[in-house]
């Protein structure tokens, strides 16, 4: 992983718009912002971020590089697409955060620990294990990310809502066995592997 | 049509519109007859239509009436229909002035008859002072128009003129035409996608003035003296080598462009640095690399360029310009992408605080970020020389300090207007060598030869009366291109700070403005706002005690003084708003339609009650302009205001005459109420000063008023808008409450 | 009218003892009764979901949405894809309009899909069952198979994220989309316009890792309804509803609130308007019963 960062870093050179535009979805719309923050004002978790769109895309251009990817506001995106409808200059800024985030946690400079980061990364484990997801282990692995402890204590908390979904049929026990997931599971393991080997030899990922 | 000898005047009273429901015209008749002494009085259901249009017609042919009071609607209704060649014609406002806007209901017949009786009084008593306008046919008028600068403005307007089919004589300072504009390697793009630099066509254009027929170009040459008016100015053109060519032309614009904010004054932003250029350098090195690898002037490839937007410009401190100058946002995208184009990999940075791009600026400067354009929010604080240039500046995004470096640094600067000698410093100058002061006639003469563009022999001065910032005076919204000049219009960023387009459009309009004025000075008719009016002002000079009020308070510069140092009116120069008449202590100076009598007899005319009767009358006088259309307009929505006042129109408030106002309140009038425009910085003034100086005289009027022992809060002066319909309304009916409050004039009863 | 015929999408929360197992079941009373055979398609896969963005990067996701286009084409031939789900919709239809803007994308996308023997040819057509309803029946033609009125019932209509942007439906606007209001209207309800939250989001994902930020937003989107006088709030997304009833437990045990607001999908209303039973619209699926819908159903 560190080799990939490095080698970005040293293709790159100081010149950290160029690297997002080759390598982060939609990179290539940052250079259009005009830094008006009507994605800043429309943001749902606008109070929590360090970093704005408008601010995220204007350390792009500055250089900024380690703030940007080490910042944990793209990881704050509920994907609601508010920005991204509203941006006067028509910046898809809900995938360009999807991006920055995408390149940030492959190259290892995200920050650890970060909540959505690790739900995220476990719900693409999750889904793509069998093609489908298996909302219940999602639920559990999520509650247990932080050891056994925390994890008795969460779900506790939450046994009673557990409780009511499974009253209203909306989850089921069994599927800590198994659960719902593709016939095929083969050729779409297949197809994930084959489409991150390509977009891993394209964004240098890969040596 | 030959005037009779002998005046004869009539009345015609409509009862139309509900006028004759609602008060007694029988009355109204019988007034006009026996107090307005009008020899016939006809009184008709529906006067403006063809019979009783036809009705005064015949009256004119047959009856040989010279004078005709028509009461009835407001003036500025049925102008068509009543308009009669020849004759002299009042309005009394029975409809908007009274109808309209006098509570309805018998409670209120009374006072509305009355308000009726006295405006037939007023008509009745204005047209009887009036004559017809007789107009004053210039026979060796000039048509022939001066352009006097040979850059984009300059040569727009040469060629708008030209292809109409007039003459246009076109004065270049340098050896070439093209200004400013020559100097561009590219310009802005006019079309649609905006996406790219475009030549800029001045060789082009420079060719078609040079070659047209109906064009004469002066290079290298300047004015030496500009003197007459329009329709007959004489100009002295001189060339660098000595020469004085004169030339008589009817009308002038100036399109003497501008000049950028000398960045020497600029040493924080690297100002007088060998590797920091302003725009118009940027333009000289991009012409020199014609499209190849932009060198500076050390010979070293640019790599890196820093643009920083707003130098010395937006400044609050009042040290450098406090204006934006419009353009310069714009030409740092155009010079951003000359690098671009060149070299994708040069690093292109344009600092700016608020990007301002005009028109479809917007699209070029998406474009330049297609191209890799940075644009960085910030203000620069510091730009450090050498041969590598450091930028220190606020990132206002980030709200850190931060530094760039660049091979090269472009400075925004902006446009200084090259308008000529400042009146504001140039008045007390003259005022110190007329006194006698040799140190005060050197710096005088130097002033006039070294500063001014255009050397009027004005007695006002040599150059158009300056607003804001050393721009022309022209107002930007309401009436661009027009000057206080009459027959002199400003064009392009001499104006206004403005881009390429915007000069060409503003050309343009200059050279329509152009043309009307030699065609107006041709037929002796004034120019807007009074466009077509024939009056001009006379003086009985036997009267005149030269004390020169009128020469210097003429907004447009239209009085010299003669050598016996009496006023001479340059009637070709004059705007007929009255605003001499209304400066003239003794009262000498009149329209043949408007005068102090015009107006004087009609605040006589009003029969002024008893104390006893409770009934106040104040005397509004409205400005023509904004004031009485908004009257009228509270007319027209039924607004109600008191039945105590009485409204006089008059053509500014510029003209009004301190003489009404003491003759008002003499005979016995509560209050007296002035109407005009805004006034000051931000003026509507048709006049331009007009309004301002109304408000000055009245400022001066209290001594007056104590004299005659009355309260200064009985003389008021608003500025209104003509949008105000509601507010006028409002300022009546408190301003009679607050007179209520004083009780009676004291003068009751004395008139 | 002839049936139509489409391919299902249900996604992962609608299936059978899934999250939105109760939109399942109503989505299939509904389309019963306005005669419309929805097959779902086979073997069909996750779509990724917008959150699936950080491990899952973009070919990826692209990549397992063209498997279910794929197989839509192959099996379901010139049937319209349609997606229950919000994210599912979103997901299928941004790969969808990548792929059809890039010639490139479609090269890499099919590459992968070949590792599977399947190849994706550019035809389906990605709808929503909104767009479906709307479009092909149309608010006159919705009421047609109507049996009940909903008349008396004060309804919220919380539209959400997803179906709205960026997409959303066509006609509508970003900041002030009508049209649950106007289903609500068709159906004889009360639609409460100016309920203020309806675009708000509800957290989305960042329901389970940021518990907190996302229960603020709810806590808006459930007050609301509250201050407009709503006996219940509808929504077109699975997540919508989920994160909408299901925390409001935690926020009056965390925040000393009475929320007990009932959250119901349109499918839900539709059945009972069509006359079905509580059971045919899943209103036993409910945390917080629907009781009036519920009376309503049992008339």
């Amino acid at each position: 992983m560190t080799t990939a960062n490095q080698a970005a870093i040293e293709r790159y050179r100081n010149n950290f718009l160029k690297e997002v535009e080759a390598n982060v979805e939609e990179g290539h719309m940052v250079k259009m912002c005009m830094q008006c923050g009507v994605c800043a004002g429309s943001c749902p978790l606008g109070p929590h971020w360090t970093h704005s769109p408008q601010k995220i895309f204007m350390m792009i251009r500055a250089g900024k590089r380690d703030e940007v990817l080490g910042s944990d506001s793209m990881f704050m995106c509920t994907s609601c697409y508010n920005c991204m409808v509203r941006c006067p200059r028509q910046l898809p800024i809900t995938h360009i955060m999807h991006g920055l985030a995408n390149y940030a946690h492959r190259l290892g400079l995200a920050p650890k620990g970060q909540p959505t980061r690790d739900f995220a990364t476990l719900f693409w484990n999750n889904l793509s294990k069998k093609g489908r997801v298996n909302e219940l282990m999602l639920t559990l692995q999520h509650y247990f990310r932080n050891g056994l402890v925390a994890g008795i204590k969460e779900a506790m908390a939450m046994q009673g809502i557990g409780l009511g979904m499974f009253k209203a049929k909306r989850i089921n026990p069994m599927e800590i066995f198994g659960g719902h997931g593709v016939k095929d599971l083969k050729g779409f393991h297949a197809i994930i592997a084959k489409a991150k080997e390509i977009e891993d030899r394209k964004k240098g990922f890969t040596a | 049509m030959n005037a009779p000898a002998t005046p004869k005047y009539a009345a015609y009273i409509c009862s139309g519109c509900g006028i004759g429901d609602a008060m007694k015209v029988g009355q109204l008749e019988n007034i006009a007859k026996r107090e307005g002494k009008m020899t016939v009085v006809k009184s008709h259901p529906f006067l403006c239509n063809a019979e009783g249009v036809q009705l005064i017609k015949d009256d004119i042919a047959n009856e040989q009436v010279t004078h005709v009071c028509i009461a009835a609607c407001s003036r500025r209704a049925k102008t068509e229909a009543f308009q009669f060649d020849g004759v002299a014609m009042s309005r009394a406002n029975l409809r908007e002035g009274v109808l309209w806007v006098v509570a309805q209901g018998k409670e209120h017949d009374e006072v509305r008859q009355e308000m009726a009786a006295d405006y037939v009084r007023m008509g009745c008593a204005e047209v009887k002072k009036m004559k017809q306008p007789a107009g004053n046919v210039k026979e060796a008028s000039s048509k022939a128009i001066l352009v006097v600068g040979g850059g984009m403005s300059g040569m727009t307007a040469a060629l708008e003129i030209a292809e109409t089919g007039y003459e246009v004589v076109l004065v270049e300072k340098s050896g070439a035409l093209g200004g400013m504009a020559g100097n561009l390697w590219k310009r802005q793009p006019f079309k649609a996608p905006y996406a790219e630099a475009q030549d800029t066509g001045v060789a082009d254009m420079a060719a078609r003035v040079s070659s047209h027929a109906q064009i004469k170009v002066h290079l290298n040459s300047t004015l030496a003296e500009t003197s007459g008016a329009p329709g007959r100015f004489t100009v002295k053109i001189a060339q660098e080598s000595g020469a004085v060519t004169d030339v008589t032309v009817g009308a002038i614009v100036q399109a003497t462009g501008f000049t950028p904010y000398d960045m020497a004054k600029l040493p924080d932003l690297g100002g007088g640095q060998a590797n920091v250029v302003d725009q118009v350098g940027l333009e000289a090195l991009a012409k020199a690399a014609k499209g190849g690898e932009i060198k500076r002037a050390d010979g070293k490839p640019v790599k890196s360029v820093v643009f920083v937007q707003c130098a010395g410009q937006r400044d609050p401190s009042g040290q450098h310009l406090s204006y934006c100058s419009g353009h310069c946002c714009g030409t740092s995208v155009k010079q951003a992408m000359y690098f671009k184009d060149q070299n994708p990999d040069i690093d292109t940075v344009v600092m700016y605080q608020d990007l301002r791009l005009p028109g479809m600026g917007e699209d070029f400067y998406r474009s330049a970020q297609q191209k890799g354009v940075i644009f960085t929010k910030g203000k620069a604080s510091k730009v450090s020389g050498g041969d590598s240039c450091n930028v220190t500046f606020k990132d206002l995004i980030l709200d850190e300090e931060n530094t760039i470096p660049a091979d090269l640094v472009v400075l925004a600067t902006g446009q200084v207007p090259n308008a000529g000698v400042d009146l504001e410093k140039w008045n007390p100058v003259v005022t110190a060598a007329e006194g006698g002061d040799e140190a005060a006639k050197a710096q005088r003469d130097e002033m006039r030869a070294t500063q001014s563009v255009l050397k009027l022999t004005y007695r006002q001065g040599p150059d158009m009366p300056q607003f804001k910032h050393g721009f022309a005076d022209s107002h930007f919204i309401c009436f661009p291109y027009e000057t206080r000049r009459t027959g002199i219009y400003a064009a392009g960023p001499v104006r206004r700070p403005m881009d390429m387009l915007q000069a060409i459009d503003d050309a343009t309009g200059a050279a329509l403005k152009a043309i009307q004025a030699v065609e107006n000075a041709s037929v002796g008719r004034a120019a807007h706002p009074r466009s077509g009016d024939l009056s001009f002002p006379t003086a009985r000079l036997e009267g005149c005690t030269q004390c020169k009020r009128c020469t210097v308070e003429c907004p447009f510069g239209a009085i010299d003084e003669d050598e016996k140092r009496f006023p001479k009116f340059n009637e070709e120069r004059c705007r007929r708003c009255g605003t001499c008449m209304g400066a003239c202590p003794v009262r000498v100076i009149s329209f043949e339609n408007y005068s102090v009598d015009t107006v004087g007899s009609q605040v006589k005319a009003v029969e002024i009650p008893e104390e006893d009767e409770e009934k106040p009358r104040i005397l509004v006088l409205a400005c023509e302009n904004d004031a009485y259309p908004a009257l009228d307009m509270a007319g027209l929505a039924r607004m109600n205001y008191s039945a105590w006042v009485r409204v006089i129109p008059v053509r500014c408030l510029g003209s009004v005459n301190t003489i009404w106002i003491t003759d008002a309140l003499n005979s016995g009038y509560d209050g007296v109420m002035m109407m005009g425009c805004k006034k000051g910085d931000e003026y509507q003034c048709h006049f331009v000063k007009g309004s301002e100086l109304a408000h000055y005289r009245m400022s001066k009027i209290g001594d007056t008023l104590k004299q005659m022992g009355l309260e200064p809060e009985r003389v008021v002066t608003q500025e209104v808008a003509i949008t105000d319909n509601a507010r006028v309304v409002k300022l009546i009916n408190d301003y009679v409450a607050e007179l209520d409050k004083l009780g009676p004039s004291p003068m009751k009863g004395f008139g | 009218m002839a049936k139509k015929e489409y391919a299902f999408y249900p996604g992962c929360s609608s299936q059978l003892k899934a999250s939105a197992s109760n939109y399942l079941v109503s989505t299939n009373s509904m389309c019963n009764k306005l005669d419309i055979k929805l097959t779902e398609i086979p073997d069909w896969n996750c779509c990724g979901a917008s959150i699936g963005y950080c491990e899952g990067g973009e070919l990826p996701r692209i990549a397992i949405n063209a498997r279910n286009f794929a197989q839509a084409e192959t099996h379901l031939p010139g049937q319209d894809i349609v997606a229950t789900c919000a994210a599912c919709w979103l997901s299928a239809r941004e790969s969808k309009e990548r792929l059809d803007a890039s010639a490139q994308l479609m090269k890499e996308t099919n590459e992968a899909l070949a590792a599977a023997g399947l190849n994706y040819k550019g035809t389906a057509e990605v709808r929503h069952m909104v767009e479906v309803l709307i479009e092909d029946f149309g608010y006159e033609g919705l009421k047609a198979p109507m049996k009940k009125s909903l008349e008396g019932l004060k309804i919220a209509g919380y539209v959400g994220c997803q179906t709205n942007r960026p997409f959303g439906i066509a006609g509508e606007s970003f900041e002030n989309p009508m049209y649950l209001d106007k289903m609500v209207e068709t159906l004889g309800g009360e639609a409460l316009t100016k309920y203020e939250q309806k675009v708000t989001c509800c957290g989305g994902a960042l329901a389970f890792s940021e518990p907190e930020k996302s229960q603020k937003q709810i806590r808006d989107i459930v007050e609301s309804a509250y201050d407009h006088g709503a006996e219940m709030i509808v929504t077109p997304c699975p997540l919508c509803q989920a994160n909408v009833e299901v925390y409001q437990s935690e926020i009056n045990k965390k925040q000393g609130t009475k929320f007990n607001m009932p959250v119901v999908y349109y499918s839900q209303l539709m059945t009972v308007a069509y006359g079905g039973s509580a059971k045919d619209a899943a209103l036993d699926g409910q945390l917080i019963r629907a009781e009036k819908l519920e009376k309503i159903a049992g008339k």
